[in-house]
């Protein structure tokens, strides 16, 4: 297909930012190691660094190439390096390996192999001696299957699995993905759940459905799952309407998964943060506008050091932060220029009074809510008010009672109909010719969710 | 349907007028879209309402019939249309819908094509995702069946986002006018297999692809085809469980009746041996799954194009 080689840098403009096919010095990324083995977040630059076993490569040569392409580990004589490799040659071969299992399937099986780790005669040391003539990591597992003794002996399907054991020790390769919010949600899921509140990806796209998230749209958010919520929203707004991050008390909930996507200014524009005090206040009394100017301090503030502090987790070697458990330990950027690493600190500019007037007025679209710290029947009660006649609302826990107790409120209350609990159910399969099934491993729960229509309280 | 469309799009000053596309909600399972229209009234079990009752009350409103009866009458969405639209074909639901427009990582300003439209419920959901700026191709080799979905997005004011083509995709693959320019194809077709490499054609690099199978047998040869061309090839199923919640009420047992602590209503109740047991009701708001839901509607294969 298309030929994905070509490096040339090409400067981001705001299409791009979305929907952009090739990277930038800049830019966000999502580093899959080995077939999900590893999960890394980085921002590339000249200086970044990814840590794979005990070397470190440069992300230099990712920056202008087009998302998904393949990189393999390989050493040279400057050092460990990033190649690029054709997709085609990589996944060519497996095919036709799978083609000739078919065939001799059924000849092979593992009556005859003994566990006495004598099977291959090269060491470690030779192993080492070829790297150091400069052999590459597809020679090496070559080389070991040259002088495996019972490597032909192996069903195909178990070669295969020899090979991909190999190529992850001595040939690893890095596959650059979108990070976008399946990506992101998927990466998160699999690596750090607790951070998201176990909100699984079909769940979230439920969340995002069932409260009709589309372009021009004012949707309001409680987010505590570390702004997957508020990026995902504003992803599909698309730099129209607004996604208004709503909290509880001074200091709002964090955001830093928001900074991963690639958002332009455009849609970071449509982020904005605004205490829940604020929207529910009927009218601004002098003294509020002089607590509002305290808020607002505290917020910016706190934004700073939320801007400061994720740029840290994408530079630095710390493994506590949010992004760096995903990713960060590995990059090592410090030189990136403190403006670029400030851009994506925009989203989240507290809510200015106009804009909250004007949702006062018109009301929200719609609401999300993903709270699990948080009473859900007295968020929702104050909440609601806030939507629209007829808005649509989900509301995520991870536990049931909450979610029961909550929709058993809004009945009595006459506040809401067609509410509906529901449990996404999400199973893989594994297809391959005469070996179909579904995947012996299943995340078997991904969260509840709530959803209704507002109805007007007036009538009766 | 959207609130791209400023002027219909919900809001407290908004209110129901003639002409507006709602959805009269009976309850959970009974719903029905209606075009108000001064002159015409609905009938149904709970007897007559005038649309002209409707006119000037705000969405979201509870309204009456001549004999007392009531409905609420709601603005539409993409998840109230597909529990509504008239059924011309199988269509898709919501957990396979949204599941396929985040898999497919559609957003504002994507080029998507589909085939077949069947009744439009997935393209109404793909037209919300492409919004203001995308576009959504779909064709159905079904003349007719084409025509009704073009009238629906008419109907429910998707139209400026939504192209409705008549061509056997199958036979003769998407049109080469949208060679490379594809972000994004949905596949739900008998035999998908044969419309692959087409879709290859239309895509651009690292574009994705879904397609919608209910059979096994037609997963396993979309999948072999796919490996050509394609990579990241993933197979879900995605099923929905939902809950029924309600408030129930048990009794408990005190034996020797001197529990004094109870201050639930209780009933001394005198046993057979003459001794005395309190019993105490207490209320709980319980949830379990509900006992029927919908077992398989297909499965969803994804792939990525090389």
């Amino acid at each position: 297909m298309s030929s994905s080689t070509t490096s040339e840098n090409n400067a981001p403009s705001s299409n791009d930012m979305m929907n952009g096919r090739k990277t930038w010095e800049g830019c966000s990324v999502l580093l899959d190691i080995n077939d999900g083995d590893r999960l890394v977040f980085a921002r590339l630059s000249n200086a970044a660094k990814l840590k794979i076993g005990n070397k470190n490569y440069s992300l230099q040569p990712l920056i202008g190439c087009a998302f998904g392409s393949v990189f393999q580990a390989e050493s040279g004589p400057q050092g460990p390096f990033l190649s690029h490799s054709l997709p085609s040659s990589l996944q060519g071969d497996n095919t036709e390996e799978i083609k000739d299992g078919q065939v001799n399937v059924v000849s092979r099986d593992n009556r005859a192999l003994i566990d006495n780790n004598t099977a291959q005669s090269l060491t470690g040391d030779d192993i080492e001696a070829m790297r150091r003539q400069g052999a590459r990591g597809n020679e090496i597992i070559e080389a070991l299957i040259a002088n495996s003794a019972t490597f032909e002996t192996k069903t195909s399907f178990s070669q295969e699995k020899y090979r991909l054991k190999k190529q992850k020790k001595y040939a690893p390769k890095v596959l650059m993905r979108r990070p976008v919010a399946r990506s992101i949600c998927e990466a998160y899921f699999k690596k750090y759940p607790t951070k998201i509140g176990f909100l699984r990806v079909d769940t979230l796209s439920l969340l995002l459905s069932m409260a009709n998230v589309s372009s021009n749209s004012d949707v309001l958010v409680v987010d505590m799952v570390g702004g997957l919520i508020t990026g995902a929203v504003a992803e599909r707004l698309g730099g129209t309407g607004f996604v208004c991050n709503s909290y509880l008390g001074k200091s709002p909930y964090s955001m830093d998964i928001v900074r991963i996507f690639n958002f332009s200014d455009e849609i970071c524009k449509r982020i904005l943060r605004s205490p829940i005090s604020n929207l529910l206040s009927q009218k601004e009394s002098p003294e509020q506008i002089l607590q509002d100017a305290n808020v607002c301090n505290v917020e910016s503030q706190s934004n700073d050091q939320m801007g400061a502090s994720v740029s840290m987790e994408e530079i630095c070697n710390s493994s506590e932060n949010v992004i760096s458990d995903l990713g960060a330990e590995n990059t090592d950027n410090t030189n990136i220029p403190a403006k670029r690493v400030c851009k994506a600190a925009k989203a989240g500019e507290k809510a200015p009074q106009e804009i909250i007037d004007s949702w006062k007025e018109n009301g929200f679209s719609s609401l999300i809510i993903a709270a699990p710290e948080m009473d859900t029947w007295a968020l929702v009660k104050d909440l609601l008010p806030l939507l629209s006649n007829s808005a649509p609302f989900a509301i995520y826990h991870q536990y049931l009672q909450p979610l029961a107790t909550c929709m058993h409120n809004l009945q009595l209350e006459k506040m809401a109909i067609g509410l509906q609990i529901s449990e996404p159910w999400l199973r893989e399969y594994q297809v391959l010719p005469s070996r179909t099934h579904p995947c012996m491993q299943m995340s078997a729960f991904g969260g509840y969710i709530l959803t209704g229509t507002k109805i007007c309280s007036s009538s009766s | 349907m959207l609130a791209n469309d400023l002027e219909k799009r919900i809001s407290f000053k908004r209110s129901i007028s003639n002409g507006d596309l709602v959805i009269v909600y009976e309850k959970h399972d009974s719903m029905k879209a209606v075009t108000v229209s001064e002159g015409s009234v609905l009938q149904n079990r709970f007897g007559v309402f005038k649309h002209s009752d409707w006119i000037g009350n705000p969405f979201g409103s509870k309204v009456f019939s001549n004999k007392g009866g009531f409905v609420y009458l709601l603005a539409p969405t993409p998840e109230l249309w597909t529990l509504v639209l008239s059924h011309r074909t199988q269509i898709l639901y919501i957990a396979d819908i949204s599941f396929v427009i985040m898999y497919l990582e559609i957003v504002p300003g994507c080029l998507v094509l589909e085939s077949g439209t069947g009744s439009g419920s997935l393209t109404t959901s793909l037209a919300r995702a492409v919004a203001p700026t995308g576009h959504v191709y779909t064709f159905d080799f079904h003349d007719q069946r084409a025509g009704s979905a073009r009238d629906d997005f008419e109907r429910t004011g998707l139209s400026s986002l939504i192209s409705v083509g008549v061509r056997d995709i199958q036979g003769e693959g998407f049109p080469d006018e949208f060679t490379g320019l594809a972000d994004s194809v949905f596949l739900d077709l008998p035999q998908p297999w044969l419309a692959i490499p087409s879709v290859a054609k239309m895509l651009k690099q690292d574009g994705t692809l879904c397609s919608f199978s209910p059979c096994i047998e037609q997963v396993q040869r979309s999948c072999e085809t796919l490996q050509t061309c394609f990579t990241d090839i993933r197979t879900f199923e995605v099923l929905l469980r939902t809950y029924e919640v309600r408030e129930e009420k048990m009794g408990t047992f005190h034996g020797d009746g001197n529990d004094s602590n109870v201050s639930l209503p209780c009933k001394r109740r005198q046993c057979s041996d003459g001794s005395y047991v309190v019993s105490t009701t207490i209320s709980s708001v319980m949830a379990r799954p509900c006992g029927e839901a919908r077992g398989h509607t297909g499965y969803l294969t994804f792939a990525r194009l090389k």
